[in-house]
């Protein structure tokens, strides 16, 4: 009852929340809404027993992401909002129409899986030497799942290259 | 109604999904599109959490520490370049940004 209760509640925050981040004029609003929904999904995090996500949700995208978004709108302050220029081969009711059909779409997969026969639930594969999110996923990370992390950490790297090199004035 | 099954998660992402996608067909500031790919991509974690909760094994949950990483590299680029475009066409408006050289 507790449980549903929260679901419910984080579900109403998150869909509203995100809601508001993609029809808030405002660019600021904008994201400030998507800390508080990146917020809300950690919450929901901590009920699916994935802690140390939820942490890093915090961490990474409230904390780091979210604040690179806030210097970018706050560089690209224009006196005119860039919604006054209007294309007008543009079709945006067709993209909302299209975002309806993918929406159906998914929920007819949702009901088509959920009708057929249900198939057994997968047991873990093997028992984990530790114990607790952390140690059990730490874990994971250093040995089945070691050179997808190196890789991951390349990319952060080619990124942050990336990113000076594309934000550098050029003289 | 009362229990929470991982379908209940699978609606929601489904759902939140689609906020993200009407976000990224519709909205023409190429920073609000920007958050609106966060926000599918956020939608995409919270189906691998919830079934890496119902199966009893961490793997699911390995996936979304790469896929917040690539995010993390992604924001970095994707706002790099939009810097780089600002400077050069005065502009976040991405019905104007239609030239790749200026």
């Amino acid at each position: 009852m507790a449980e549903a209760l929260a679901f419910y509640t984080l579900s109403v925050l998150i869909l509203g929340l995100a809601v508001a981040v993609i029809t808030t004029p405002n660019t600021v609003h904008s994201v400030v809404f998507l800390v508080l929904n990146f917020l809300c999904v950690a919450v929901l995090y901590v009920f699916l027993q994935a802690e140390f996500l939820a942490v890093i949700q915090v961490l990474v995208y409230a904390g780091g992401i979210v604040v690179l978004y806030l210097f970018v709108v706050m560089l690209v302050n224009l006196g005119r909002s860039p919604e006054e220029h209007q294309d007008p081969r543009r079709l945006g009711l067709i993209g909302l129409g299209l975002s309806g059909a993918v929406l159906l779409e998914l929920a007819g997969i949702i009901a088509y899986s959920y009708a057929r026969e249900q198939s057994p639930p997968i047991v873990a594969a093997q028992a984990s030497p530790v114990q607790g999110n952390i140690e059990e996923l730490g874990w994971l990370l250093y040995t089945d799942y070691l050179i997808p992390f190196e890789v991951a950490s390349v990319l952060l790297l080619v990124a942050m290259v990336g990113a000076i090199v594309l934000a550098r004035r050029e003289s | 109604m009362m229990e929470i099954t991982p379908a209940h998660y699978t609606i929601l992402s489904a759902a939140l999904f689609s906020v993200g996608l009407i976000g990224v067909l519709v909205r023409r500031n190429i920073i609000i599109i920007f958050m609106a790919i966060e926000l599918m991509l956020n939608a995409v974690n919270i189906n691998l959490v919830a079934y890496a909760n119902e199966v009893g094994n961490l793997v699911g949950q390995v996936f979304v520490v790469f896929v917040i990483a690539v995010a993390a590299a992604e924001a970095a680029v994707g706002l790099g370049i939009i810097l780089a475009l600002f400077r050069n066409k005065e502009t976040v408006n991405i019905d104007e940004m239609n030239v790749m050289r200026s």
